[in-house]
C-alpha cells in the first residue's frame, strides 16, 4: 500500500512527526471564515436585487413570484413565451408537488422524478441563493435528483426570498445546521447562469452540456425585507 | 504522455511559422487579459483575496500529511475509496483495476490535467476501453489525436474551420452539405454527438480542483456541465487527483474559489462547481454506486520543503500563461509535455527532471507578468531562475553558454574591471560604428544581428553618465530645493485657494 509510502515521504520533506495533527483537527472544528467580500453584507432587498442582478449578468433569467401558488402559471408562461413543450418534470419535491398544476397549469404534462434524457425541462427546489455571485446552491437527496439539473435543455428553480444569503460561507452555515458539521448530501451543486463554453474561438456559447436557459422563480415568502438578516 | 520538451527549440521555431496558429493565438492575446482585469478590478478585496489564498494554501502544505489522511477517512466514512499511488504506473494500474471490475467498455472524462499527465486515454485504449472526453475543447483535440495547448482551453491553438473539418471527417451520421460556420453549430453538433456517449458510459472520470479535508468532498469547476454529466449518469465515478489539491474546509475552499474564475477566465464564478462526497446514498434517486479517488503523488512530496514549495499551490487557472508573451508566441505545445507556459516551465522540471525539461524555464524574458497575476502569488520567475542555477550545476547548459557565463561572472565580481570593459567597448563601438550607427554584422552577436541590426552605443556607458551627472546637480539641486522651499509651499497654498 502506497499510502504509508507517500504520508512518510511527505513527513520526511517537510521534517514533521506523524502525531503533529492538532492544528490541522482544529481548523477542521473551528473552519474559521476569510475575508467576505463587502458587496455581500446589504440589507435584505439590497441582497435580493443582487442575487438577481447578478444572475441576470451571467445570462440566466429572474422572474419575482408574490407567492409559491403563482409558480404553475408562471412556469406556462415561460415556456409558452420561449415556444418550448409543455413536458415538464418536476422534482419528486412534496411542496413542488402539491401546488395547482392541473387548476393552473392544465395545458402542461407534468411528472416527477429522477431525469429522463428526453425530458425537455426540469424544474426543481434549491437549498439556498447567494447573492454575492447570483448562485444557485443545490444538493442532491430524495427530493433532488441531480440529474435534472443538467440533462434536460431548460432548467426552472424555485427559490425562496428565505434561502437567499449574501455569501458562500453563509450557505455553509445553512448546511452545517440541516446535516451537522463535517457532512454533505453526495452532491452540492453551485450553479452560476447556464451551460456555457469558450472553447471555439473563446466565443461564449451557452448550452454546451447542460442547460441552454436556466429561469429561476424567486418566491417572495418575507413578510418584509429587512428584517432578520445574517449577513450585515 | 511521452514528452518533447528537449527540443524545445525546434518546437519554438516550427509554432512560429504556423499561419494557423498565429491566427488562434492573436485571437487570445486580448481577450482572457482585459477580461482577468475587469473581474479583479471588480473586487475591492481581490488583492486581499489573493494573499489570504496563499497563505491557506501555505498552511496546508505545511501539514500535508494530517490533512491528506483526515481527508482519506471522511472519503471512505462516506463509502468512498483512495487509491494511494506513489507513481503514475500505479495510478494508471488502479484506474484499469476498477474498470475491470464493472466490466466497463465506455468510459467518459471530465477535463483533468492529471489524466493527461498520466497518459490515461492511450493507457485504457491499449486496454480495451473505450476513453471519451467530454468538454468541448477536449473532444475536439481527442478527435485530432493532440494533446492540449493550454490547462483550461485545451483546444486554443485551432481555429473554427479546422474544429468543423474534423467534425465533418468524424461524424459521417450526419448530412454532408450541413452549416458548420458559426461556433453555434459546432457546440449543437458536439452536444448530440456527446449526449448519447454520456447515457452510454460505464465509469465516468473527472479530476478535482479541490478536495476538501472537513468532508471528504471532490470538488469540480466547470462552465459546460460536462464534469457533472460525467460523473452522475455512469455507475461509477472515478476521481484523480494530486495530494497537493487538498484544502482544510469548505470555507477555505470557497475563499480559493473566488480567485480561480477570476484569475482564469475573468468570470466572477464559473457556471457549475460542484462537491462530490462519496457515492450514492440509499434514499438518493440517481448518481453513481461507487466512488473512489485516485490519490496520485508523482513527485509532488520531494518537491515539499525545497525550493520549489510555492509551485505546490498552483490552483490550474492558466492565468500565467494567458499573460506570458512566450507562451503567446509558441503555443502550448512547443512546451512538449502536459504543463505549458511559466507554471509548466516550473512544475515539468521538477515532475519529468530538469535534464528532459531544463529548457523550459530558459523561455522567459522574466518579465514578471505571470507573479503579477498568479492568484496564488507563486514566485514563477524565481522558480525558474532556480531551475537555471541546477541546470547549470549539473552541466548541463552548452559549453558556450557555461563559457559565457563564467566569463560575465568573472568580470561581474569585479565591478572596477567591469565598467573599465564596458566603458571601453562602448567608446571602441561608438567610434566603430559612428558612420552608419548601427552594425548589421558582429563578430559573437549573430544571435541579434541575424534579425535586425544592433544600434551603436554613443560612446560612454550609463555608469559614466550617472556618475558625471550626479555629482554635481545633487549638491546644486539641494540648495536649489532649500531656497525654493518657502515660495514653493505659498504657491501651492494659493492653488489650493483657487480650487476652492
Amino acid at each position: 500500500m502506497s499510502k504509508q509510502a507517500i504520508l512518510g515521504a511527505i513527513r520526511r520533506s517537510l521534517g514533521r512527526d506523524p502525531r503533529d495533527s492538532y492544528l490541522a483537527q482544529a481548523r477542521l472544528a473551528e473552519h474559521p471564515r476569510g475575508i467576505v467580500p463587502e458587496r455581500s453584507r446589504r440589507d435584505r432587498a439590497g441582497q435580493l436585487a443582487l442575487f438577481q442582478e447578478q444572475a441576470e449578468a451571467v445570462d440566466a433569467t429572474v422572474v419575482r413570484l408574490a407567492a409559491l401558488d403563482e409558480v404553475p402559471e408562471a412556469v406556462a408562461d415561460y415556456l409558452k413565451r420561449h415556444n418550448l413543450p409543455g413536458d415538464l418534470r418536476l422534482a419528486p419535491d412534496p411542496e413542488l408537488e402539491g401546488l395547482p398544476w392541473a387548476d393552473k397549469a392544465p395545458m402542461l404534462t407534468v411528472a416527477s422524478g429522477r431525469a429522463d434524457p428526453e425530458d425537455p425541462t426540469s424544474l426543481t427546489g434549491a437549498f439556498a441563493g447567494i447573492a454575492e455571485t447570483g448562485t444557485l446552491m443545490l444538493h442532491s437527496g430524495p427530493q433532488g435528483p441531480t440529474t435534472l439539473n443538467f440533462l434536460p435543455e431548460n432548467h426552472l428553480v424555485v427559490l425562496k426570498a428565505s434561502q437567499v444569503v449574501g455569501a458562500y460561507e453563509e450557505a455553509w452555515a445553512r448546511v452545517r445546521a440541516a446535516y451537522g458539521p463535517g457532512a454533505l448530501p453526495r452532491t452540492v451543486n453551485f450553479v452560476t447562469g447556464p451551460s456555457r463554453t469558450g472553447d471555439i474561438e473563446q466565443t461564449i456559447q451557452l448550452g454546451a452540456h447542460g442547460p441552454r436557459r436556466l429561469h429561476i422563480l424567486l418566491i417572495e415568502d418575507e413578510p418584509e425585507a429587512g428584517a432578520g438578516e445574517e449577513g450585515a | 504522455m511521452d514528452s518533447t520538451s528537449r527540443s524545445f527549440k525546434d518546437n519554438a521555431k516550427t509554432a512560429l511559422s504556423d499561419a494557423q496558429l498565429r491566427r488562434a493565438l492573436d485571437n487570445m492575446k486580448e481577450g482572457f487579459i482585459a477580461k482577468r482585469a475587469k473581474a479583479a478590478a471588480k473586487l475591492p478585496e481581490f488583492e486581499a483575496l489573493r494573499d489570504q489564498a496563499r497563505d491557506i494554501k501555505n498552511h496546508t502544505l505545511e501539514n500535508l500529511d494530517a490533512y491528506l489522511e483526515l481527508y482519506a477517512d471522511k472519503v471512505e466514512a462516506a463509502g468512498g475509496t483512495v487509491h494511494w499511488c506513489a507513481t503514475a504506473d500505479e495510478a494508471r494500474a488502479a484506474v484499469v483495476e476498477i474498470c475491470r471490475s464493472v466490466g466497463a467498455k465506455t468510459v467518459t472524462k471530465g477535463k483533468s490535467m492529471i489524466a493527461e499527465e498520466l497518459a490515461l486515454n492511450e493507457h485504457l485504449e491499449a486496454n480495451g476501453l473505450v476513453p471519451v472526453e467530454t468538454d468541448l475543447g477536449e473532444y475536439i483535440i481527442q478527435l485530432r489525436g493532440e494533446p492540449p495547448s493550454h490547462i483550461i482551453a485545451p483546444a486554443i491553438h485551432l481555429n473554427k474551420e479546422q474544429v468543423a473539418s474534423d467534425f465533418r471527417a468524424r461524424h459521417t451520421e450526419f448530412p454532408a452539405e450541413r452549416q458548420l460556420e458559426e461556433p453555434q453549430q459546432l457546440v449543437a453538433e458536439a452536444r448530440a454527438v456527446l449526449r448519447q456517449k454520456y447515457l452510454d458510459a460505464d465509469v465516468g472520470i473527472t479530476g478535482a480542483n479541490f478536495l476538501v479535508a472537513e468532508t471528504g468532498s471532490s470538488i469540480i469547476v466547470t462552465n459546460e456541465g460536462n464534469g457533472d454529466l460525467t460523473q452522475s449518469l455512469p455507475k461509477v465515478h472515478i476521481v484523480v487527483a494530486s495530494i497537493e489539491k487538498v484544502v482544510p474546509t469548505l470555507e477555505d475552499a470557497s475563499a480559493i474559489l473566488r480567485v480561480l474564475a477570476r484569475s482564469a477566465t475573468g468570470q466572477e464564478f464559473s457556471t457549475y462547481t460542484t462537491l462530490s462526497t462519496g457515492p450514492k446514498r440509499p434514499e438518493d434517486p440517481d448518481g453513481p454506486e461507487q466512488y473512489h479517488v485516485i490519490l496520485l503523488d508523482n513527485g509532488r512530496s520531494q518537491m515539499l520543503g525545497s525550493e520549489f514549495q510555492d509551485m505546490l499551490r498552483c490552483i490550474r487557472c492558466g492565468a500565467c500563461m494567458n499573460h506570458c508573451p512566450v507562451y503567446h508566441s509558441v503555443g502550448g505545445h512547443a512546451y512538449g509535455w502536459v504543463y505549458p507556459g511559466p507554471m509548466g516551465a516550473v512544475l515539468t522540471p521538477s515532475l519529468i527532471g530538469v535534464e528532459e525539461a531544463g529548457h523550459l524555464p530558459n523561455a522567459s524574458t522574466f518579465c514578471g507578468r505571470c507573479e503579477a497575476v498568479c492568484p496564488m502569488r507563486i514566485p514563477l520567475p524565481k522558480m525558474m531562475r532556480h531551475w537555471r542555477e541546477r541546470e547549470f550545476e549539473r552541466h548541463l547548459a552548452p559549453p558556450a553558454v557555461r563559457a559565457g557565463l563564467v566569463m560575465w561572472v568573472f568580470f561581474a565580481k569585479r565591478p572596477e574591471l567591469y565598467r573599465f570593459a564596458t566603458g571601453l567597448k562602448a567608446m571602441v563601438l561608438g567610434a566603430l560604428g559612428r558612420q552608419r550607427g548601427r552594425f548589421a554584422w558582429m563578430p559573437l552577436g549573430r544571435g541579434w544581428t541575424a534579425h535586425r541590426d544592433l544600434p551603436v552605443p554613443e560612446g560612454r556607458t550609463f555608469m559614466e553618465l550617472y556618475d558625471e551627472r550626479q555629482r554635481a546637480p545633487v549638491r546644486d539641486g539641494i540648495v536649489r530645493a532649500l531656497r525654493r522651499g518657502p515660495e514653493t509651499e505659498r504657491r501651492d497654498a494659493a492653488g489650493e485657494r483657487d480650487a476652492a
